[in-house]
């Protein structure tokens, strides 16, 4: 297979300029005469570090990776529009980039105007777009409105046009940014169809995306960027996958470290605030009780006991609380909450509800609430935790302090999962999942 | 650089369609229209005349009358001059989603500055001819010189455009800086005088200022019809043609710093 994009050595520095650069004027450089000093920049971010790949003919070839990675950078070098500082891009055939749709366009001047100009400068003669015309038209839907100044057009309008537009330059080259994000459900659907029509013609296709799924299910190959560096190339499902993983772990550290942070700053604290006419504060709200019980510390873990914050819809998850009596206690009960971001109840329980009726606790003690089947749908989820008297009065109340995700490889809506299962009579038939 | 001047040529069809769409889109929804573009050099003509025959009579210096005429020849072009510098300081960061999100050869921008000004300036010519016959002035044949005028203030102008908007993509107060110095630039040019009013030992400040010799072109061609100095003409020309090629060549280096600047 011909290479249609051949990327060498890649590196991009961006000059970062000091806060007194950035207001740096002419006058200032002519009187302390050193205008051309300040002309070099003093610090640089690397953007790309050494980023080399080829893409073949036909391929379609996805991109990924967290915000500021340096994907949409590597496709503007890749279109033209920026400059690398080393290494080299070669692309063969005319390239068309669907970064920002309608660029260029001026509000005042009629959509058919608009899309002469647009297409001189996507490189087109005149003659070729009177050729493309009607069909730039009839893709963006605007045969009633192409007469009127685009200033009048909608947002959903506008982008159509510069779709259309760019996507009838025939290039050899696509290149995609994000945009098939934008626009409504059926302007997205024409774009994806419009993609698949480019991919059997053969061309060759870059897509930076963050939509995962479809990078999956449209993309030959694909490379996952990380702070400008390749750290995987290979098959999308395999890339993908090794991404989603690395995204979990950061979010993982990131939770755990809130946590943490949580623990430090409620859940630690010595004794309780001695009750006052004042407002609750802040502390208050979150927590509040007797501390006759006290909840020292919450840990939630995963199956091998290992203490994590995000949790796959349908694994099991322990709720361990370290609890701490500082005399023998005969009324006590032990309750768990859990609450979505959306503040709703999802579930919850305690001691009595349960009938366990309550003997006696002393000193340090461990209670452990463990679910079998977390079968919650994707989503943030808060935690409450309490110990308090049968009447109700708390000895400790932990109100939504303890955070934890839940994943899940469906996209279904809710508030839990029931355990399911779908059967339908033979004459009912799908299609085999090529996902 | 040459490849890049090349394709600027190339490029020609995309810079009509700019011009032709500023154009378009600067009258766009007012009421005259393209009129708009003889309506005000024929005001501005019609309120200098008064001025200058009624309150204000500097006229009876030889050769000046009418004096407004006198003025206009000279201050036609050089608002030509001055307003495409002055859109061109600001026509880079303007654009700037051109140059950042699409392959946009940059120094179209400037170009279509010094041509969208260029035809209001040749929008505003009937009326001034209109005027030259009205008063008689003698339209000769030293008028074939009037293109060439044109064509060394073209050059000229597109140079210092390159220039100004290369440099103001890293200095924003070259706007500033630039209206000044237009301003004494305007005086320092003989558009409100005859250059044979300044005292002849000041005159080779005079001499040094390429613009001197352009706005002498014109009033000779136009107001005096007489032959213009074609040898100063001449050099002017190569002072243009150093200026352009200077100018284009800074934009060149500068070019890859736009995307990331503006």
């Amino acid at each position: 297979m011909a290479p249609a994009v051949i990327v060498e050595d890649l590196t991009k520095l961006y000059r970062k300029y000091s806060q007194k650069r950035r207001f740096q004027t002419m006058k200032s450089a002519l009187i302390k005469g050193d205008l051309f000093r300040q002309l070099r920049p003093e610090e640089v971010f690397l953007a790309l570090e050494r980023v080399s790949f080829t893409v073949g003919k036909g391929e379609t070839f996805g991109i990924i990776g967290s915000n500021g990675a340096g994907k949409s950078t590597l496709l503007k070098i890749i279109a033209g529009t920026l400059r690398s500082t080393y290494g080299k891009v070669v692309v063969d055939g005319r390239v068309s980039a669907l970064i920002e749709l309608g660029a260029g366009f001026h509000p005042e001047i009629s959509g058919r105007e608009n899309i002469y100009i647009n297409g001189i400068m996507l490189g087109l003669s005149k003659r070729e777009i009177q050729r493309r015309f009607d069909d730039i038209v009839r893709f963006a839907e605007l045969e009633e409105f192409i007469e009127s100044p685009i200033k009048t057009y909608s947002t959903g309008m506008y982008l159509r046009l510069g779709f259309a537009i760019a996507i009838n330059v025939e290039p050899d080259v696509l290149l995609i940014d994000e945009v098939i994000a934008v626009g409504d459900e059926a302007f997205a659907r024409k774009c994806l169809d419009k993609i698949k029509e480019f991919q059997w013609k053969k061309k060759t296709i870059l897509i930076v995306s963050h939509a995962l799924g479809m990078i999956r299910t449209l993309c030959d190959r694909s490379i996952w960027l990380k702070q400008g560096r390749i750290e995987q190339i290979g098959d999308p499902h395999m890339v993908v996958d090794a991404y989603l993983s690395h995204v979990a772990e950061k979010e993982e550290l990131e939770l755990s470290r809130i946590h943490g942070q949580t623990l430090d700053k409620y859940a630690l604290a010595e004794e309780a605030k001695p009750e006052e006419e004042a407002p609750p504060t802040e502390y208050e709200k979150k927590r509040w009780g007797s501390r006759e019980i006290e909840i020292r510390e919450v840990k939630l873990l995963d199956k091998d006991g290992q203490e994590r914050h995000i949790f796959t819809s349908g694994e099991p998850m322990e709720v361990r609380m370290t609890i701490y009596a500082s005399k023998k206690i005969k009324d006590f009960v032990f309750g768990v909450g859990i609450f979505n971001s959306g503040g709703v109840s999802c579930y919850g329980t305690n001691t009595q509800i349960e009938k366990l009726t309550p003997q006696e606790v002393s000193g340090e003690g461990m209670v452990s609430f463990r679910i079998e089947r977390l079968d919650l749908i994707e989503g943030s989820y808060f935690l409450d935790v309490a110990a308090h008297q049968i009447d109700g009065t708390p000895y400790d109340y932990h109100r939504q302090l303890y955070t934890f995700r839940v994943q899940s490889p469906i996209a279904d809506i809710g508030v839990f999962r029931p355990q399911h299962r779908w059967s339908f009579s033979p004459n009912i038939s799908f299609k085999k999942d090529v996902g | 650089m040459w490849a890049n001047l090349k394709s600027l040529f190339h490029y020609r069809a995309l810079i009509q369609a700019l011009v032709s769409r500023e154009l378009k889109a600067r009258y766009r929804g007012s009421v005259l229209g393209f009129f708009w573009s003889f309506m005000n050099p024929l005001l501005l003509l019609l309120v200098y005349t008064f001025v200058f025959t009624v309150i204000f009579r500097p006229a009876r210096i030889e050769g000046l009358t009418p004096y407004a005429l006198f003025l206009f020849c000279g201050l036609l072009p050089w608002t030509w001059f001055s307003s495409s510098l002055l859109e061109s300081s600001a026509v880079l960061s303007s654009n700037a989603n051109l140059i950042q999100k699409v392959l946009f050869p940059a120094d179209v921008l400037p170009c279509v500055n010094v041509f969208s000004n260029f035809v209001h300036f040749l929008l505003g010519l009937p009326i001034l001819f209109a005027f030259l016959i009205y008063y008689r002035r003698p339209l000769n044949i030293n008028l074939l010189f009037f293109p060439a005028v044109i064509l060394i203030q073209l050059v000229f102008t597109l140079g210092f455009a390159m220039f100004i908007s290369s440099l103001s993509v890293h200095f924003r107060d070259i706007r500033d800086l630039l209206a000044n110095l237009l301003t004494f630039w305007f005086f320092a040019t003989p558009i409100i005088y005859p250059v044979t009013m300044i005292p002849e030992r000041f005159r080779w400040v005079l001499d040094l200022n390429p613009m001197t010799h352009i706005m002498m072109g014109y009033q000779d061609t136009l107001f005096r019809g007489a032959l213009p100095h074609w040898k100063r003409l001449s050099v002017t020309l190569l002072v243009a043609i150093v200026i352009f090629y200077v100018g284009y060549f800074i934009f060149d280096r500068l070019r890859d710093s736009f995307a990331e600047e503006v």
